[in-house]
């Protein structure tokens, strides 16, 4: 199941699930990364992590072990 | 009718327009409230809302009420009145951001669970409207039940319109309420409402059942033992069977209510415009044009916490020196006149010379926290700075902490995270700052740059005394991360906020706000510490015939003025003078010398001379002797005092730091300063272990002062922004002993090379 980890730059999905540490997927929801949303990654940091998504109106920085734990289609 | 005052809460997510919100509301009658236990601060301003005072107290900025940390706790206690020191707010005013409704009314809807009256402030409608977003007011407050009022906090519109409504909220009393949850849900609260009886308001048995590894449950498990954690368990395995675990049912029941409001109120265009942020993030987050103007603003702010902040801080030295010799003037010699001009007066003026660089940093920091690069420095540097345990956001009070550690643990602040900001506070002294300069360059000066040894040496010692701090303070941060800090990854997600043109206003009350707590908070201990030092180097202040060592310095200092116009009229014949003018010669140039002398014996006495002369076994492994010693144990308040200290011990009178190696300083400064560099040479050079081992008695000093945290500075602000004695303690006897073992090491492995 292909993960955010694993889109590139300019690339988006729609989110399937979220998993992992509690207080990670309880973060995400707060900032209003559900199931269902239309996520784009937009940058990633020179050394290759994290990365920068958008949805909506919101822009996050995101480790890729985070990232890992978010399916999507 | 409206006697007592109001008590309004002001609650939103970071980059809302909070603080813009809450200096449009209260002007400049604002101040800072601590609360005990915590590192959280809030600001408390007065306004007046509909002809009544109220109090406003600005929460800090949150995404939601679903507290991890204590720190997080204060703000949900006091909005449930569950803070003693604070009356529980009449009204919360829920600040949001008109361009992203869909994520900022997910906070909105929790406050509606306070059962207190809220006020929903839009904020930005002018960045609304650019966007083509269209808002119907009166149908947003319908679908959410609460008063809604458009503003634009940075030029002030609505603002009236939002004291209204404030008092209008007030007077009505309607308790407003947030979003159904299913009924499984609501089973489960009244089950566990009834376990914990009504010492545990409502609100918390919801997030009890919610937050996971909350600060809730932590602290509700704790009181309560396992049972209450097993209930707990059980209660979510239930939830989890029925479709709705925790947290996602929250986050659902929540954010399908937002989207049913926005669908009544909003009208979005069709596509999504592309944005100002959408184009500027599209270089500024590439990796090589981001990386070059990261760099570039970097260098920029570097620069300038060096450039600009000189010439204010040899204004700020001047005025103390200037006020120095004003009360010498004035006041009758002894204890008191010198307590005054060597202690007080040096002291404040040596906290005040800090003031242009932290203003200065915080300068840059509010700019760029204000216009949203902040968080996109911290998404660059993220990877680098989490090898060493740390995040991105550590990298700017890092780099600060170069130029001075004061300012940059000040910078500590923009860390949510308390592990990642208090290991970060904890290494920033290992920077090398610019205090330590003046050290290294009279001893690479004395002992390093002598003619014959290669013109690279002195260059390659001084970057290797910079890399020291480089090397260590990410090896101690992991080693911190991994023992006495220790804690999951901090999550590392981060909101990359909209660009937005920052206010000077705002800036400067930054500005102005970090040099007040420094100078008021910081400043009285760092006093404080000056003068215990200046008093241990004054007293004993006689000889062993009883007489005062500064009457007999005074009677010297004038003879030697008498005689000055001879001297130098004996000086400028040369070889051209007789055997006795000659004879005169040395006497005069000896009396010129005898304060100074007077100077040293002085101190050699005082209770910190002896001391060192008591420790100096303690001080040998490092290949020092004893005035080494007291040199380095006086500059414990300050490392740049060694410079001065060491004058005094090597009978060259006060050197002034800042005139060794410095090529623009005026000819008498320069002269000492090469007369101490000289000074030190001869003495060494008299002595079997420094006249053999000059270079790794010197390597070994400069390593101390690379790893010691000889700051009374630091440790106050250490002290302040932990609100822990504990933390400056730790701080200081782990550095100090990392300090001892280097310079060991150093003047060993020297010795052994040279030997």
């Amino acid at each position: 199941m292909p993960t955010l980890a694993d889109l590139s730059p300019g690339q988006s999905a729609e989110v399937l699930s979220l998993s992992g540490d509690a207080a990670l997927v309880q973060r995400l929801y707060e900032m209003g990364l559900l199931e269902g949303e239309r996520v784009e990654v937009v940058a990633r940091a020179p050394l290759g992590d994290p990365i920068e998504i958008r949805f909506g109106n919101s822009r996050l920085s995101l480790r890729k072990a985070e990232a890992a734990n978010i399916t999507v289609r | 009718m409206q006697t007592a005052t109001l008590t309004v809460a002001l609650v939103g997510n970071p980059n809302a327009g909070k603080s813009t919100l809450f200096n449009a509301l209260s002007g400049l009658r604002q101040r800072v409230g601590n609360y005990p236990g915590v590192t959280v601060e809030m600001k408390k301003g007065k306004f007046v809302a509909g002809g009544a005072d109220a109090d406003l107290i600005d929460l800090p900025g949150t995404y939601s009420l679903a507290a991890r940390s204590p720190d997080e706790m204060v703000a949900v206690d006091l909005l449930l009145g569950r803070r003693p020191e604070e009356p529980r707010p009449s009204v919360v005013v829920s600040i949001v951001d008109a361009t992203n409704l869909d994520r900022h009314l997910y906070l909105t809807s929790q406050l509606l669970d306070l059962g207190v009256p809220v006020v929903v402030a839009v904020n930005m409608i002018d960045a609304a409207k650019a966007q083509g977003l269209a808002i119907d007011y009166a149908k947003l407050g319908a679908a959410i039940g609460a008063p809604v009022v458009p503003i634009q906090a940075n030029n002030g519109t609505g603002v009236p319109e939002l004291t209204k409504l404030i008092r209008a909220a007030v007077d009505g009393g309607a308790r407003p309420h947030g979003p159904a949850f299913p009924p499984a849900f609501e089973e489960a609260v009244g089950q566990f409402q009834k376990e914990l009886s009504d010492e545990v308001p409502a609100f918390l048995v919801r997030r009890l059942i919610l937050d996971v590894g909350g600060y809730t449950e932590q602290w509700l498990v704790e009181r309560h033992g396992e049972r209450l954690k097993a209930m707990l368990a059980a209660a979510r395995d239930r939830l989890a069977a029925a479709g709705h675990a925790v947290p996602g049912v929250e986050a659902r029941a929540r954010f399908n209510w937002v989207k049913a409001a926005i669908a009544a109120a909003v009208t979005k265009p069709a596509v999504r415009p592309v944005t100002w942020t959408d184009r500027i993030d599209a270089v500024l987050a590439h990796r090589l044009w981001g990386t070059l103007v990261f760099l570039t603003v970097m260098f920029l702010m570097f620069q300038s916490i060096f450039l600009w902040a000189k010439p204010l801080m040899d204004l700020i030295d001047g005025g103390r020196e200037s006020v120095a010799k004003a009360v010498e003037g004035a006041m009758a010699s002894g204890p008191l006149r010198a307590l005054v001009a060597d202690g007080v007066i040096k002291g404040a003026g040596s906290v005040l010379v800090f003031l242009p660089q932290i203003m200065i940093l915080f300068g840059f920091i509010a700019v760029l926290e204000d216009c949203g690069y902040m968080a996109r420095a911290a998404f660059l540097m993220d990877r680098l700075m989490s090898r060493c345990g740390l995040s991105g956001k550590s990298f700017i009070p890092m780099l600060s902490s170069v130029a001075c550690a004061v300012p940059g643990i000040m910078a500590t602040r923009v860390i949510e995270n308390r592990r990642d900001r208090l290991a970060t506070i904890l290494v920033s002294p290992l920077m090398s700052c610019s205090a330590r300069l003046p050290v290294y360059v009279l001893l690479i000066g004395a002992f390093v740059a002598k003619p014959g040894s290669p013109g690279w040496l002195p260059g390659l010692v001084l970057f290797a005394m910079y890399m020291i701090g480089f090397t260590v303070a990410p090896l101690v941060a992991l080693g911190l991360r991994r023992t006495l800090l220790r804690g999951a990854p901090p999550v590392f997600v981060m909101e990359l906020p909209a660009y937005r043109r920052p206010k000077l206003t705002s800036v400067l009350r930054r500005m102005f706000g970090a040099g007040w707590a420094f100078t008021f908070r910081a400043g009285t201990i760092i006093l404080a510490a000056m003068i215990v030092v200046w008093a241990l180097l004054y007293f004993p202040h006689t000889d062993a015939n009883g007489e005062s060592y500064p009457e007999r310095i005074e009677r010297a200092e004038d003879a030697a003025k008498e005689n000055a116009d001879r001297l130098k009229e004996l000086k400028e014949k040369g070889d051209a003078a007789t055997e006795e003018e000659k004879a005169e010669l040395a006497k005069l140039e000896d009396a010129a010398a005898l304060p100074d002398r007077l100077n040293g014996e002085w101190k050699r006495r005082s209770a910190l001379g002896r001391a060192g002369l008591w420790m100096e076994p303690a001080f040998k492994p490092l290949g020092w002797d004893w005035k080494i010693g007291v040199g380095v144990m006086a500059s414990f308040p300050a490392r740049e005092v060694i410079v001065g200290t060491f004058g005094l011990l090597y009978d060259v009178g006060d050197v002034d730091p800042k005139a060794v190696g410095d090529q623009s300083a005026d000819d008498e400064a320069k002269e000492k300063a090469a007369g101490l560099t000289k000074a030190v040479q001869d003495d060494w050079s008299k002595d079997p272990v420094r006249g053999r081992y000059g270079v790794p008695v010197a390597l070994s000093i400069m390593v101390f002062f690379a790893l010691c945290c000889q700051c009374a500075a630091t440790l106050a602000t250490i002290w302040r922004e932990t609100k822990s004695v504990a933390w400056p303690v730790f701080t200081f006897v782990y550095m100090t002993a990392l300090a001892y073992l280097g310079a060991t090491a150093t003047f060993q492995l020297g010795k052994l090379i040279v030997g």
